[in-house]
């Protein structure tokens, strides 16, 4: 944002105008290219993910809106769009209508300091590790909001679900980001990139190459899946036992805020992980480049929808009981590990 | 004096929810009622009849003849075998011969249709679980059974095509040829498709354990099929009670070993149906090698007159187990009673005492190991 006020500010038109105007002018433009980020992500990874499980399947996928079917998603955000609106009559009407803003919002917040690039932040917040985990919850509120203002029993089923799977992972993701933030010795995540930076071959110092960071990156994987909902960890939706879970009433344009929401989380998460832990945007031989960044999230993102089309789906009493009784103490024991790696590489 | 009112000690009363008869995973119109306590289900109880049609009453009107393609419509994965057993009931009654050819026909498309019917079974059991992946790998191995089948009968779900006294049409050399170039290839596909789901750690633990049902209590509930095998009890009408033409093949009965938990439980009820396609396979091989010469169909009557007060009770080993037809003539065109026995009505009596104190999700993974299908229990 700094950045970008200065850039304003180059141009004499601007200099003219006060500086609180100039300040809701840049944070104006950021929102507007978030909520553009977020559109465009949901777009692209929907069509990723639809491709990507047809030709698992054998089969082509959407192929006539576009070519091989690009603009599919468009098309049916559209006809979302112009769908009716429907309420269920014994809905609670204001929590009804208020939770796909609320779960849209939470994934709006965190585009604040996910950067799409080097220096391509809205801000570059110097607690922008917590201030991720913060936001991640809000999304929490919104699902519960949505179950229960549904009036619908399945849907309450699949808000309690998500309620407790929410809370629970919220604790190994924190866990598990912690040994790349000790070793960076920072929240920023411009910082923690930076540090990454050089090695061999340019991917040397990665934090992944570090033992207990490679636990971490890949726990930190395995919570995110059950953070963002999805397959083996998407039980508060469950189609085959919920039908729907949490938004089984939801039709339309309020459905599309749910589904916009999920595929924002899912880059976030993989955004989040890539900078943590594979370098951000340090590329191989010292190049640094905003596409190096993007391609390192596609690929979690592949992981993502390819673990989403091979396995089954766990069940609530395992579920909690990877997090409880796997992931939390491992995270403990991983941070004691990382900090003991710290004292006898002397990083202390 | 008057004593107050003793306040009741807090508790709560079971939620109920109904799960069907519009629900992914009731695999039709069966509506499940779920008295639950949180996640725990207490009580689930099935409640049918969605889909009745008066199968029986319409079989005491019309001729048997015109009865066959309503044995279609019963179990309508395994069309095939109802036809059949349909056919053997009407030829016991009326004492009809059936050329060697056409039973080999029957045996031939009767094991075609397992091998689809157990697809859809195993395929749908991992969409039950959340894996859509296999569901699909599965409908592509059942498109070519039914490629075959349509072949023969022109149908690709109802095929009508096991008539009184033989089969509508004869085998076609194509057929042979769809058949080897499927055979050649399904016993890989089967590995992979083990690799992609039977074998999976995730699937394993959803499975095994859940659900046990025993041998006994497998028989106390007049279980058949896959079910009743998967509880180990050594039983199928085709190698027990050979029907057909059944004694000349080789081919082994799979029964429950309790591989990955209990004797009897999911696992072992999903498994037993991928093995029983390892076997049909292995019957297909000896039919197409040992095909007869001869005529597809055999002297029937214009007129089916069954003599009068003949009483027949004729079962076969469908894919989900014993179906049964009771018949009583009168001597005219038309039966004078009809009771047919559904194997997945009979199943679906056990379901709500194995599914007493389980979770949710394992109530409808339980209920996809019944394979119920609903135009079989309602009929």
């Amino acid at each position: 944002m700094a950045y970008l006020k200065d850039l304003l500010l180059g141009f004499s038109l601007f200099q003219a105008l006060p500086i609180s105007v100039i300040y809701i002018l840049t944070a104006a433009i950021c929102a507007v290219v978030a909520i553009a980020a977020i559109a465009v992500v949901a777009l692209v990874a929907v069509w990723f993910e639809r491709k990507i499980s047809a030709h698992m399947q054998c089969r082509l996928g959407p192929m006539y809106v576009g070519w091989h079917g690009v603009l599919q998603t468009a098309a049916d955000g559209v006809k979302l769009f112009v769908k009716e609106d429907i309420i269920p009559a014994t809905a609670d009407k204001l929590l009804f209508i208020l939770a796909p803003g609320i779960v849209f919002v939470g994934a709006m917040l965190s585009w604040v300091v996910i950067p799409l690039g080097p220096k391509m932040a809205a801000t570059d917040l110097n607690i922008a590790v917590l201030y991720l985990l913060a936001t991640s919850s809000v999304v929490a509120i919104g699902i519960i909001m949505a179950g229960w203002a549904s009036h619908n029993k399945w849907s309450l089923y699949g808000s309690m679900r998500g309620a407790a799977q929410f809370l629970s992972y919220e604790i190994p993701t924190a866990l598990f980001i912690i040994p790349p933030v000790l070793l960076a010795g920072s929240l920023r995540l411009g910082t923690i990139v930076d540090e990454q930076a050089g090695g061999f071959l340019g991917m040397g110092n990665w934090y992944v190459w570090n033992p207990f960071c490679l636990i971490s990156f890949i726990c930190y994987y395995v919570s995110t899946l059950a953070e963002t909902n999805r397959i083996p960890f998407d039980l508060p939706e469950s189609e085959s036992e919920l039908v729907s879970g949490f938004h089984v009433e939801y039709s339309g344009i309020r459905f599309s805020f749910f589904f916009m929401a999920e595929y924002a989380d899912m880059f976030i998460v993989s955004a989040l992980g890539v900078l943590l832990f594979l370098g951000g945007w340090h590329g191989p031989f010292g190049i640094n480049h905003a596409f190096i960044y993007i391609a390192k999230v596609c690929a979690l993102l592949f992981v993502t929808i390819w673990l989403r089309w091979t396995l089954p789906r766990l069940r609530i009493d395992q579920l909690m009981a990877t997090c409880w009784k796997f992931l939390i103490p491992l995270g403990l024991i991983n941070i004691l590990g990382a900090s003991f790696w710290m004292i006898l590489t002397g990083k202390v | 004096m008057i004593t107050p009112a003793q306040p009741k000690p807090l508790q709560g009363e079971p939620l109920v929810v109904h799960m069907g008869p519009q629900h992914p995973s009731t695999h039709g119109v069966l509506r499940v009622e779920l008295h639950t306590d949180g996640e725990v289900v207490e009580r689930a109880i099935p409640n049918i009849g969605y889909l009745h049609r008066c199968k029986e009453k319409i079989g005491e009107s019309i001729g048997y003849d015109a009865y066959v393609p309503y044995t279609d419509r019963m179990d309508y994965l395994a069309a095939m075998n109802n036809n059949w057993t349909w056919a053997m009931c009407v030829e016991k009654l009326a004492e009809i011969e059936v050329p060697e050819r056409a039973e080999y026909i029957r045996v031939f498309v009767g094991e075609l249709n397992r091998i689809a019917s157990h697809l859809v079974a195993v395929g749908t059991y991992g969409l039950d679980l959340g894996a859509f992946t296999p569901f699909l790998h599965a409908f592509r191995e059942r498109e070519m059974t039914l490629d075959i089948l349509e072949e023969l009968s022109g149908g690709r779900l109802c095929f009508g095509y096991v008539r009184i006294g033989g089969v509508a049409e004869d085998m076609t050399a194509r057929a042979m040829d769809m058949t080897r170039r499927f055979l050649k290839q399904f016993r890989a596909k089967l590995d992979s498709f083990n690799e992609l789901l039977s074998f999976n750690h995730i699937f394993i633990k959803r499975t095994a354990n859940i659900g046990a049902l025993s041998g006994e209590q497998a028989i106390a509930y007049g279980i058949t099929g896959p079910m009743l095998r998967a509880s180990g009890v050594d039983w199928d009408l085709r190698r027990d009670e050979p029907y057909s033409i059944y004694n000349r093949f080789e081919f082994d009965i799979p029964v429950g070993q309790g591989l990955k938990g209990q004797v009897g439980d999911n696992w072992d009820r999903y498994w037993i149906r991928i093995r029983e396609m390892y076997e049909s396979t292995r019957i297909l091989e000896q039919v197409i090698d040992g095909f007869p010469e001869g005529s597809h169909m055999g002297k029937v009557p214009a007129v089916l007159r069954p003599p009068k007060d003949a009483e027949v009770y004729v079962r076969t080993e469908c894919p989900r187990g014993e179906l049964a037809f009771y018949m009583i003539s009168d001597g005219s065109k038309v039966p004078f009673r009809l009771k047919a026995r559904g194997p997945s009505f009979c199943n679906l009596s056990v379901f709500e005492e194995l599914t007493r104190d389980m979770l949710i999700a394992d109530v409808v993974a339980t209920l996809g190991t019944f394979d119920v299908v609903m135009g079989e229990v309602d009929r």
